[in-house]
């Protein structure tokens, strides 16, 4: 289904340079023929000059001053304060898959805190053979593996439940990364401690709690625990942020990102489910009828075009237009991302920059001509279980209107013809 | 469950293919000590296991709950503002916009307990002792009308209480009603009755964060403080302070200290930190973020003198209509003075 190289790629990205160059004043993207020599070009330049910084002017770099709006956001309204509080990827600006981790949005129950390597400690208690402790110097001597996984909290477009509310898929679908891991497994450290005296594993269960001051416990079937959950000290290279859980989280590869705890401390192998806050009061869903789901962990297959979208308008009028988006699922690898430009009556299929990975997420683009024309755009996924993203009615249809959690609905943006985007539902 | 459990089973058999694997162990960390799990062996299940000894009832937790945790959830636990609501709900659940509080919503009294005595009072917490914390979810039931205010909670009387809503919890079901409907072949063409309208816009609601906020937040950040005003202010804090009236102060800050901090290294929490407060421009601290009455308050001329912010300590939403500041207020004089008192020793 990926469709790996296009023939012409290059002459597109040379065709995107010149549209770019152009976009000041031409709207017509026909190649355009320039009346004047380009003072860029013509004239030479202060940057082509003199010189620039040195070497060590920025020991550890930070994006150039001119992409500053390329940041994470807050909605302040969502939350009472910013200590327990989400905010935002900037997926609108980004491309590619992988989430740097300074623009990762960020979760926390009683802030990011500030905890050493040589003060960190895990435990693994409970039904173990040894119960052990183990520094953050023990667990660089286990084999390490690395992994690409997506994090998503399951409130994900959760405030979009009702109607749509938020105008940019930064808020309507930021609060989700992707990086990648190194750490030891789950399973590894599980099995340092030793699991004989769990004897049946099969109803067995690993609760898991960080260092901070909400401790956040979560309880974890011990089939997942063993599984695929990561011990992770590194994210994309390099040791995670103190936001993301610095020095050790716990990943938990395809479900919801409560679970991820940070800074995690204890591992505990249990009988049984604590039912801890996290895992009843919050991250339950609620029906029509008012039972509601619990221990609804996957992430489903969901996708949002990130570019056209109300933060990333089309600047450039009409012509090739690349519609650019992500795809994620919980449950194994993208196989296909559809999009429609008329609000879900057609469908085209998007070419996917690489083959899906499972519970990673997938870039696909959709490279178009744009006439200028009204486009209300969706995008749909498919994953290797040949689920297909719901539409927000079949989501409602089961669900009624009073869930938060686990909204993986096709989100339409309805394109104007000066090419601002905005966030609508439609019939 | 099982189920579910089984087909990951298989999943872990089959990966580790893909994992490094361990013939033996590596004899890595250590064996913890049996203090040492003690400490941070505190999880609570819904059967009762993992509960203390110790015993309250609401009686004593309305006075601890006035001082730890009304500051967010009110007196009554019906919370203030976007502070969640723990009382009230009942039969809210298959309505629109259900109030789900822990007598209308958490199935396990259990979870009350683990919670409070793990992640509260919020900015201070693990703080609260196993009879503290009993009190506390006592009142907590008593809100709900789930015991009487003589009902004295323990481990021993912990299950008799009865969580109205127990039963309203299902296992994840989607892959019944909702996998089995939607993995099938989508439709490409004709896939809707036309014309395709919009029924609903974003932009009607008008909730979306404006980056204008950003620029003014920014500009009452770097606005330089008067150097005046802070010397003024210093001269007020050394010519007149009690020690021991600061000394009951401290005691009365506790009030405070689950959103405001004061002293080395003090920030910014819930509330502004308070160092150097007395005699300060309100609405002025560094970095954070006021509601609009009151940073215009500040923009104002408003000063807190001592006479000022007593006024304000006395009824803060009284005193100034629209404060982010979620307090009932001290209603006591002494307790206003002395927390004053106590907060000129942190001059900045």
């Amino acid at each position: 289904m990926a469709d790996h190289d296009t023939p012409n790629g290059t002459s597109r990205r040379a065709f995107l340079r010149g549209a770019a160059a152009a976009g000041a004043g031409a709207l017509s993207a026909t190649a355009a023929r320039a009346q004047t020599p380009d003072p860029l070009i013509t004239e030479v330049q202060p940057w082509a000059q003199s010189f620039g910084d040195g070497v060590d002017e920025t020991p550890y770099g930070l994006p150039i001053k001119f992409e500053d709006d390329v940041v994470r956001r807050n909605v302040e309204w969502l939350t009472a304060d910013t200590v327990s509080s989400i905010n935002f990827t900037p997926i609108h600006a980004l491309d590619g898959t992988i989430t740097p981790q300074g623009c990762a949005f960020e979760r926390h129950h009683s802030g990011a805190i500030e905890l050493r390597k040589d003060e960190y400690r895990l435990m693994i208690n409970g039904m173990v053979d040894t119960p052990m402790v183990f520094t953050y110097a023990d667990l660089e001597r286990f084999p390490r593996e690395n992994h690409v996984y997506f994090c998503e909290c399951a409130a994900n477009t959760g405030m979009e439940w009702a109607g749509a509310q938020l105008n940019g898929a930064q808020f309507t679908h930021g609060m989700i990364h992707n990086m990648e891991y190194t750490g030891v497994t789950l399973r590894t450290l599980l099995e340092e401690a030793g699991l004989d005296t769990a004897g049946d594993l099969s109803d067995k269960w690993v609760f898991v709690e960080g260092a901070d001051a909400s401790s956040n416990g979560r309880s974890i079937p011990m089939g997942k625990a063993l599984d695929d959950c990561l011990i992770a000290f590194k994210a994309n290279g390099e040791a995670l942020r103190k936001e993301h859980g610095y020095p050790v989280r716990l990943v938990v590869p395809g479900w919801e990102g409560n679970m991820w705890v940070k800074w995690i401390r204890r591992i505990e192998v249990m009988d049984g489910p604590v039912e801890s806050r996290e895992e009843t009061s919050k991250y339950t869903d609620t029906l029509e009828d008012g039972t509601s789901r619990k221990w609804t962990w996957t992430m489903d297959a969901k996708s949002v075009v990130t570019s056209p979208s109300p933060q990333a308008p089309i600047s450039h009028g009409t012509g090739p237009l690349v519609i650019s988006g992500l795809a994620w699922s919980g449950n194994g690898a993208i196989t296909r991302v559809d999009v429609s430009k008329d609000g879900g009556m057609t469908w085209e299929t998007a070419r996917l920059a690489k083959e899906g990975e499972a519970k990673a997420l997938t870039r696909f683009y959709l490279d178009t001509d744009w006439d200028g024309s009204e486009m209300m755009l969706q995008s749909r996924a498919m994953d290797e279980t040949g689920y297909v993203q719901p539409t927000k009615a079949q989501l409602r249809e089961v669900r009624g209107l009073n869930s938060i959690y686990h909204n993986n609905c096709i989100q339409t943006w309805l394109v104007r013809s000066t090419g601002e985007a905005e966030n609508v539902e439609v019939s | 469950m099982s189920k579910f459990l089984k087909s990951t089973a298989i999943l872990a058999a089959l990966s580790l293919t893909a994992t490094p694997v361990l013939a033996e162990k590596l004899g890595l960390g250590r064996a913890a000590l049996t203090e040492e799990v003690a400490a941070w062996n505190g999880e609570i299940s819904p059967d009762g296991t993992g509960l203390p000894a110790g015993s309250g009832d609401a009686i004593v937790g309305e006075e601890i709950f006035a001082d730890q945790c009304a500051a967010c959830h009110g007196d009554f636990a019906e919370g203030i503002g976007n502070w969640p609501k723990l009382a009230g709900g009942m039969g809210t659940l298959d309505r629109e916009d259900p109030l789900k509080t822990v007598g209308s919503y958490w199935p396990y009294l259990s979870t009350a307990f683990d919670y409070i005595k793990r992640s509260m009072p919020y900015g201070n917490a693990g703080t609260l002792s196993d009879d503290e914390t009993y009190a506390i979810v006592a009142y907590i039931l008593y809100s709900n009308d789930l015991i009487e205010d003589d009902f004295v909670l323990s481990k021993e009387t912990f299950l008799d209480v009865e969580m109205p809503n127990v039963d309203g919890f299902i296992l994840d079901d989607r892959a019944e009603t909702e996998y089995a409907q939607w993995r099938v072949e989508p439709c490409m063409e004709n896939c809707k009755p036309e014309p395709v309208e919009v029924t609903m816009r974003a932009t009607v609601l008008d909730v979306t964060p404006q980056e204008e906020a950003a620029v003014s937040d920014d500009v009452v950040v770097a606005a330089p403080k008067p150097e005046a005003e802070t010397a003024a202010a210093a001269e007020v804090v050394t010519a007149s302070f009690d020690a021991d009236l600061a000394a009951e102060g401290e005691k009365v800050f506790r009030k405070c200290s689950s959103c405001h901090q004061v002293g080395e290294n003090a920030k910014n929490r819930v509330g502004p930190m308070l160092n150097g407060i007395v005699g300060h421009a309100a609405g002025a601290v560094d970095g954070f973020r006021y509601s609009n009455p009151m940073a215009d308050a500040g923009e104002d001329g408003l000063v807190w003198s001592e006479q000022e912010l007593a006024a304000f300590l006395a009824d803060p939403r009284g005193y100034m209509r629209g404060t982010k500041m979620a307090f009932a207020g001290l209603k006591d004089e002494g307790d206003q003075a002395a927390v004053i008192e106590y907060l000129k020793s942190y001059a900045d």
